[in-house]
């Protein structure tokens, strides 16, 4: 298990992208990043994977433990990023494909049994429904076996209920993981967040989490007013 | 096969109206020959039409699959190599400045009589619009999915392989579409210059001594298998692009 420090402020040319900010991804638990659009949290996802190119961090991303941190990180968006021409299994080994190692098929179709899609691993993305996608992406995110989660609001586009159990797919099969997830949504901050950031404009804000260890159930009332609470920062940081 | 049904409409009142223009003109056959001789030459002539409509075929397909192979190389490794895209990319900007016609006689001049300087003017005349639509394909692979095989730490040309080549297969078929109607010219234009066979020689030599229904004959052999072949690569290219398409 890896802990992640972050600490920087993020530039293009000589914009400021986001002020100085500093905050820890504990090993092993949930670290959910909540904020206004456009305040820069896909922003320091991105700089976490090492796929930025424009913006520069002024800073440090490291691993207490040490270590380099390519290698180490796997990553799962809003879109589902499926390759259309593959089947659920084949989208699941792609990590192995692109690396050129042997695809493990047992290790693949375990992982979509644990996801529920036994029946549908043959088929293509364009036959399977958005939460079934999803769900495909899970799977493969899990399949390479990183000790580091990146999510950026994977679970948005879905509809309540498919979130619902999204929500708890992940929070179920990614036990043990150092995850940061990146959400604009309260509910599901309070829902999942071991820790809960509030990025905005002027610097990043720790909120206390809801009591009890997670998943939560949505209609607890610690998980309730955390929510509420949440909303109300949001709102008064804009 | 509603469109195969529209296009026998049209080719048949397209015949008509020409027939017609024909008889109410009195226009000398030597002008315009009536649809019906250029049929009766055509079944007269047919070994004759046949055996260069093999050459011209074949200098169009050769010349097609050659530039093909040649313009998509170019494409990966311009997408694949920022150096390379500074380099190149001017130089082919250039070269399509340059009428790609005007070349045919150098062609002739260097390559001879024979079946290369067609199927280097017809790769010629290809090599851009495929080169150039492959390549704007593998440019715009969905970013989401580049990002994610960078952080799977995909090997580059596994990524090129397994992700950007397919994405681009679109791009690719509608090059290959402006290939198919293109390679022909070339090929035509190639044999106009100097040939001693081939279905442009055949047109020259006809016209030349005044046989226009044998020119027409070859003419419409000429667009039957243009046509053909610009309907077997999108029907290819279709169904590639379905597969490739979410």
């Amino acid at each position: 298990m890896q802990s992640l420090l972050f600490e920087g402020s993020a530039w293009i040319n000589e914009i400021q992208i986001f002020p100085r900010i500093s905050f820890t991804m504990q090993a092993g638990s949930w670290t959910c990043m909540l904020g206004p659009s456009g305040v820069g949290k896909t922003t320091i996802l991105r700089l976490i994977a090492g796929l930025e190119s424009e913006i520069v961090l002024d800073g440090s991303i490291v691993l207490k433990e040490g270590g380099r941190l390519s290698g180490q990180i796997s990553l799962m968006s809003q879109t589902d990023n499926l390759l259309p021409w593959l089947s659920a299994t084949e989208n699941v080994l792609l990590g192995n494909r692109l690396r050129g190692e042997k695809p493990d098929f047992d290790k693949a179709n375990e992982l979509i049994k644990k996801v529920g899609l036994t029946e549908h691993r043959k088929k293509r993305p364009y036959a399977l429904s958005g939460g079934q996608r999803q769900r495909v992406a899970l799977a493969r995110t899990l399949m390479e076996e990183r000790p580091i989660v990146l999510l950026d609001e994977p679970f948005s586009a879905l509809d309540a209920r498919v979130r619902a159990e999204m929500q708890e797919l992940a929070a179920q099969h990614l036990q043990g993981k150092t995850i940061l997830l990146v959400t604009h949504d309260p509910a599901e901050a309070a829902r999942l967040g071991e820790r809960i950031l509030v990025l905005s404009v002027n610097g990043i804000k720790d909120v206390c989490p809801p009591a009890g260890g997670i998943i939560r159930a949505y209609d607890e009332q610690t998980v309730l007013a955390c929510q509420g609470q949440l909303l109300r920062l949001l709102r008064e940081e804009e | 096969m509603k469109l195969f049904l529209r296009l026998i409409l049209v080719t048949v009142a397209l015949f008509l109206f020409w027939h017609f223009l024909v008889v109410f003109a009195d226009l000398p056959k030597f002008i315009l020959p009536s649809p019906l001789l250029v049929m009766q030459t055509f079944v007269s002539n047919f070994s004759l039409i046949l055996k260069h409509a093999v050459v011209t075929g074949s200098e169009i397909l050769v010349g097609l699959l050659a530039g093909t192979v040649l313009g998509s190389v170019t494409a990966i490794c311009l997408a694949i190599s920022p150096a390379a895209r500074t380099i190149v990319r001017p130089m082919m900007v250039l070269s399509q400045a340059l009428p790609v016609f005007a070349l045919a006689p150098l062609l002739t001049l260097w390559l001879g009589y024979g079946l290369w300087p067609k199927i280097l003017m017809a790769l010629l005349i290809i090599y851009f619009p495929v080169t150039s639509s492959f390549f704007d394909g593998l440019m715009n692979t969905p970013k989401g999915m580049l990002d994610l095989s960078r952080v799977m730490n995909g090997n580059p040309w596994r990524i090129m392989l397994n992700l950007r080549i397919p994405a681009a297969v679109p791009g690719l078929a509608s090059g290959l579409r402006l290939a198919a109607v293109y390679a022909p010219i070339g090929a035509i234009i190639g044999e106009w210059v100097g040939a001693s066979e081939g279905l442009g020689y055949l047109m020259l030599l006809a016209n030349g001594r005044a046989k226009i229904d044998l020119m027409f004959a070859a003419l419409i052999v000429l667009v039957v298998m243009t046509l053909i072949l610009h309907w077997s690569i999108d029907r290819l290219g279709n169904s590639l692009t379905a597969k490739m398409s979410p």
